[in-house]
């Protein structure tokens, strides 16, 4: 711990001022509001709203719509999350074998990180259209068969193919770093007693790279939960039949197009609930289990 | 370390282009129906070569989305964001991290907290907050008490308004407290050496000096770092600014424009869907960010892994 400071003044609360009251006006206090939401219900004729004490909870988990969009959201997260990390894992293994042209791979790689949710949407609709895109080429054998506004499975699958696409990047940067940094006398000794190439990956670095594996599992997850609104937006839009209707779009919708504001804040709730236990996981749980040399 | 080992470098060239083609190919697409007619886009298989319409079909793309002002404005919101993000983030790290007063772990960890509530958790209450950011003041003078007390006191009835939506200030302001950044910048301060803040205190340096003078130019790396990350994340930004903005002709952002670009039955009422433009100004929209990527590639990279380690 620091031992030399400056002696506390109105400067130091001056400095720390404007981002707090940015966090309270902006985060504490649309959080304290959702949660009055949840537990109030606004009168159909004004005079505020009625303590309804679990009543939001109980209407919003009876829906089965609500369980319809927890069932794609969880599809779609574990999907993405597998999908993303895979690719990310082997790219990044075979990219750090650092063969000739490796630094352009590792340019081509990254700059998806750069493209916006609802860019890599559209693209993707694009990609998965009926009657224009890469599928066309399916319609043209077998006609109708593949139409993402028809079909359930083929909307899921188009936006679990999107998501994933956009995460290879982020985990990729991390694998790549984590490899990076096991140190050379490691990979040297290894190879000394007569481990190869493939040994060396399968008993060495996939070992050493636990920690990062499950940091990124965790941050997959949450993203998929929060950062997949622009992705459904622009591909999907929900559809069909709600069957891409993901947790965050479902708030969104309740909220904004249904002006169910209690239905809306109890989601919330909810879903608050989730990514706090997911990062109290990855700071708690995967922190303190695995440890960094 | 000297191997051979033909057989597995062949191997991993293979399965390196075999990713890259999986990651370009949507792009690589996007890319080719940019370049086509309305008609050769329709066509039932799709073209795999570029055409030579691209430059029509920016500048119509262009014209149409009316790019101009919405390229303007989200950079100025991108500049605001990141100016606004790194300097919030070095003074709060600094006040925590220089200072000796008591909470100030508690204040840190109210803002690690916020990590945990991201905006689209919140999005439903946090827009009510933007139509009128005063709300919580208000609402904690009612209960206090205190607004009745100045209305008894002066007549003054308080009614505290302050509207965002259609600004940006509404755009930018709730998207500046940055966990991260502040993370980022408390590691790093925690790493200069006690003896630097011992000798400019004996040069008589205040604290407002030392943060200008010698920790601002020692953090010029985490400034970039945290200016590439930032930038892309402000730029990128959709939910919000969709939410925010409803007078998209003076305040919109490219990001959100993408949505009016979807090719479905409400926007081509019908017609032969314009895949052409779409794929056009998806390229124009998402060309910013990734050039800064690449740019900066080094200051991202190390700004990314930082804060989580």
């Amino acid at each position: 711990m620091r031992r030399a400071y400056f002696k506390f003044s109105w400067i130091a609360a001056a400095l720390l001022a404007p981002q707090l009251l940015i966090i309270f006006v902006f985060f504490y206090w649309p959080s304290a509001q959702a949660l009055y939401w949840a537990f109030t219900l606004e009168q159909p004729w004004g005079g505020g709203n009625t303590w309804v004490g679990f009543d939001n909870f109980r209407k919003v988990l009876s829906d089965p719509y609500y369980w319809g969009s927890v069932r794609v959201s969880v599809i779609y997260a574990l999907a993405t999350t597998v999908l993303a990390m895979t690719m990310a894992l082997t790219l990044a293994i075979f990219v750090d074998r650092q063969l000739v042209g490796y630094k352009a791979y590792r340019v081509a790689i990254i700059w998806p990180y750069a493209v916006a949710a609802p860019a890599v949407g559209l693209a993707f609709q694009f990609v998965f259209n009926p009657g224009a895109g890469i599928f066309s080429y399916i319609n043209s054998i077998a006609p109708g068969w593949w139409d993402l506004s028809k079909y359930p499975w083929q909307a899921v699958t188009a936006i679990v193919v999107a998501g994933a696409w956009k995460q290879v990047a982020y985990s990729f940067i991390f694998f790549l770093a984590a490899l990076q940094s096991i140190p050379r006398s490691l990979t040297e000794a290894a190879a000394m007693d007569g481990a190869r190439p493939l040994r060396r990956m399968i008993d060495l670095q996939l070992p050493l790279l636990t920690p990062t594996f499950f940091f990124l599992l965790v941050i997959n997850i949450t993203d998929s939960f929060t950062d997949s609104f622009g992705i459904v937006d622009t591909l999907t839009g929900g559809g069909p039949f709600r069957a891409t209707d993901l947790m965050v779009y479902k708030i969104y919708a309740d909220g904004f197009r249904g002006f169910d504001y209690s239905g809306a804040a109890a989601q919330s709730i909810i879903l608050m609930l989730l990514v706090m236990a997911l990062t109290f996981v990855q700071f708690r749980y995967i922190e303190r289990r695995v440890h960094y040399t | 370390m000297i191997e051979r080992t033909p057989i597995l470098n062949l191997a991993t060239h293979v399965i390196l282009i075999f990713g890259l083609v999986i990651i370009l190919v949507p792009i690589w697409l996007a890319f080719v129906a940019a370049t086509q007619t309305l008609q050769a886009v329709n066509s039932a298989p799709v073209e795999l070569w570029p055409g030579d319409q691209l430059w029509v079909n920016l500048q119509q793309a262009w014209a149409q989305s009316d790019f101009g002002p919405k390229f303007v404005n989200t950079l100025i919101v991108a500049i605001g964001v990141v100016v606004g993000k790194i300097t919030l983030a070095c003074i709060t790290a600094f006040a925590l991290v220089f200072f000796n007063f008591r909470g100030r772990v508690l204040i840190f960890w109210m803002i690690f907290i916020t990590l945990m509530l991201p905006l689209e958790v919140r999005i439903v209450p946090t827009y009510a907050v933007a139509a009128n950011a005063l709300t919580p003041f208000q609402t904690i003078m009612d209960w206090t008490g205190i607004s009745w007390l100045i209305t008894a006191l002066s007549g003054v009835e308080v009614a505290l308004e302050w509207n965002l939506l259609n600004s940006y200030t509404g755009l930018i302001l709730p998207l500046v407290a940055t966990a991260t950044g502040t993370f980022l910048y408390r590691q790093f301060f925690l790493t200069i050496p006690d003896e630097l803040v011992e000798a400019a205190r004996m040069d008589g340096a205040g604290p407002l000096r030392f943060l200008w003078d010698v920790l601002i130019p020692l953090s010029k790396t985490n400034i970039a770092a945290l200016a590439t990350i930032m930038f892309v994340y402000a730029w990128n930004q959709y939910l919000w600014p969709l939410l925010v903005i409803t007078d998209r002709a003076s305040y919109g952002m490219v990001v959100v424009q993408l949505s009016d670009l979807v090719p479905d039955q409400l926007t081509t009422g019908g017609g032969t869907p314009t895949w052409h433009l779409a794929m056009a100004a998806t390229l124009v929209v998402m060309l910013p960010p990734i050039a800064i990527v690449i740019l900066m590639q080094r200051w991202f990279v190390r700004g990314l892994i930082n804060p989580d380690k």
